[in-house]
């Protein structure tokens, strides 16, 4: 999915690269939190790692293989800003010591590959364990949060292609061929993620950022029988005061955009309108090829207008929640500048 | 959807390109393709003018094309896709051969084609060129966030070892005979990926802990300087200057 220069036009381009920059700077502060001191060595290592988990080739079907994408997996191991960093760190070499992906389209790849998938896979893997504890849980999570995210980047790939593709071809079709393919490849993906982390919680369950929560306390014994419990397991991730509203408003908002889109869609359907308006849907029914396989992609035009709504809420709630955070952590590192001078 | 990387682009020498400050080249290469991805794509003389440039930049720093056109291998799944374009892209179409294409197909693929083959012709020849942490270091020298920097210089430290780790232990599965044909082999390659975490992790852990008792503070000193006079920047311009002014120009006459 490595999107070469070209593919989008330079509107797109450059506004994806805005995008990626925003989302990339956030992470930075982020990672500084999730890795203290040790950020650069640490996220370094595992940007190696993910580039070496991409060449494990794994079998979908009978002939074809996928590889893996790494962003969820990262994002449980070590937690989503390092895994944002690394994926984009991964997409920054291989496209400037690889030539694999355009430099032009570097934006476009970090956003899909980097930032969307990683955010749909946390908030999938938070809201799951949210609702329920446990390494089981956890595992599940793993997967199905995996599995989300391949699917939801490919079909923000379609929806970026509507808005700034070069090439004419309905975002219904492209849309349901990327989406498609991508929940194989999703599933592949998730059942690696899930008996990696699956794995890695057996041995090193200090190291999978996403069960922090989960270590049993230490428990002294004294020889006199008197149990001492030292050294509570730290709390789960964000800060409490929006620990339970930001997944809820991501449930809300994702409930609302799928499920209203998907109604709307049944009648006329908004997406095939829009394009039609805009005057570049056209000739679909006098394709010579109207009867081929292909062409049939359009019957399933309802689904991805869907997936799609939910795709945009994540992707919004991304780039506000990037520089809400952004701003708010400015305006504070101000303000307690402004309490040292005057005190 | 390319696998994995084996090989490094780089190609030692000492030539008037290898010489130029990393900053230059990388500025020049990504202005580079911002003015193709710029141009419209009916202007077939002005691609071809892009890339007499590039084969002109290769001839100077003495990649021969046969090396550059086998590391262009990474473009070959959008090219299945740019032509696949012509037969199911929308609008009007012609017949050519007795077979139904899309004009407007037929000119995305062309427009896909021809742009993303001249920026992995120009990418290739930067990373032919240039040294991967020189190149890192340009990019500091460029603005971008020394922390990221950082992070991808320990990547580029830490791959070899960890993609030899990986080697390892495939030879070792496969020297057992093992070979994932299936879906139910993706335990087996999973409990790998893990294995292979843990094992990186902690050697990373034990790293850091050495270089901290050698006095690391946050970031590797430079040796070199790096610093490029006005007429390196001059050089280094000429590849997108050129393509620029052909650019406007042919804008002015149209």
């Amino acid at each position: 999915m490595h999107v070469p220069d070209g593919f989008f036009n330079a509107a797109v381009s450059i506004s994806a690269g805005a995008v990626a920059a925003t989302g990339v700077a956030f992470c930075l502060r982020g990672a500084r939190r999730e890795l203290d001191d040790r950020t650069a060595p640490m996220a370094g290592l595992v940007a190696a790692f993910i580039f070496a988990v991409q060449m494990l080739n794994f079998p979908v079907a009978a002939g074809t293989s996928g590889h893996l994408l790494g962003g969820t997996l990262a994002a449980i191991l070590v937690g989503p800003h390092t895994a944002v960093l690394c994926v984009a760190v991964v997409l920054l070499v291989q496209g400037f010591f690889f030539a694999d992906g355009g430099l032009t389209a570097l934006g476009v790849n970090i956003t899909l590959m980097g930032i969307v998938a990683v955010v749909a896979g946390w908030a999938v893997f938070r809201l799951i364990t949210k609702a329920s504890r446990g390494r089981g849980a956890v595992v599940a999570a793993s997967f199905v949060a995996a599995l989300i995210s391949v699917p939801v980047s490919a079909v923000t790939f379609a929806l970026l292609f509507w808005v700034g593709g070069t090439a004419p071809i309905e975002v219904s079709t492209v849309a349901a061929a990327m989406g498609g393919v991508h929940v194989l490849i999703g599933i592949g993906e998730g059942l690696i993620t899930a008996v990696t982390v699956s794995t890695v919680l057996a041995v090193r369950p200090d190291l999978v950022y996403g069960a922090r929560g989960l270590a049993a306390p230490l428990v002294l014994r004294g020889a006199d029988g008197e149990a001492v419990v030292t050294g509570e397991p730290r709390a789960q991730g964000a800060p409490r005061r929006i620990g339970w509203f930001l997944p809820a408003g991501v449930l809300v908002a994702a409930l609302l955009a799928g499920i209203v889109s998907f109604y709307a869609s049944s009648s006329p359907d908004g997406l095939e309108r829009v394009a039609e308006d805009k005057g570049f849907s056209g000739q679909a029914a006098d394709h010579a090829l109207a009867d081929q396989p292909l062409a049939d992609y359009g019957e399933a035009g309802d689904i991805p207008v869907g997936l799609a709504g939910l795709v945009g809420v994540g992707v919004t709630l991304a780039v506000g929640g990037g520089l809400f955070f952004a701003v708010r952590r400015r305006s504070r590192g101000e303000a307690s500048a402004r309490d040292e001078v005057s005190a | 959807m390319g696998a994995g990387h084996q090989h490094q682009l780089y190609r030692a020498g000492d030539t008037l390109v290898h010489r130029l400050p990393p900053q230059c080249k990388l500025a020049a290469v990504a202005a580079f393709a911002l003015v193709v991805v710029a141009t419209p794509r009916e202007w077939l003389w002005v691609f071809c003018l892009y890339a007499a440039l590039l084969a002109g930049a290769a001839a100077v720093a003495r990649v021969p094309p046969g090396f550059v056109l086998r590391r262009m291998a990474v473009e070959i799944p959008f090219v299945v896709f740019a032509v696949a374009l012509p037969f199911i892209g929308l609008g009007e179409r012609v017949s050519l051969l007795g077979v139904s294409l899309s004009a407007e197909g037929l000119w995305s693929a062309w427009n896909i084609l021809a742009k993303a083959t001249l920026g992995v012709a120009a990418s290739v020849l930067l990373a032919a060129t240039t040294e991967p942490r020189l190149m890192l270091l340009g990019a500091q020298r460029l603005r971008l966030p020394p922390l990221l920097v950082q992070i991808a210089m320990f990547m580029l430290r830490y791959m070899d070892v960890i993609v030899d780790e990986m080697r390892r232990m495939r030879v070792a599965r496969e020297s057992r005979g093992f070979t994932a044909r299936d879906v139910r082999h993706i335990p087996v390659v999973a409990k790998s990926a893990g294995a292979l975490f843990i094992r990186s992790y902690e050697r990373g852990e034990r790293v850091h802990l050495a270089m901290l008792s050698r006095g690391y503070s946050g970031s590797m000193p430079v040796i070199q300087d790096l610093s490029a006079s006005s007429r390196q920047w001059l050089v280094a311009g000429m590849l997108p200057g050129v393509a620029l002014v052909a650019l406007l120009g042919t804008w002015g006459l149209a």
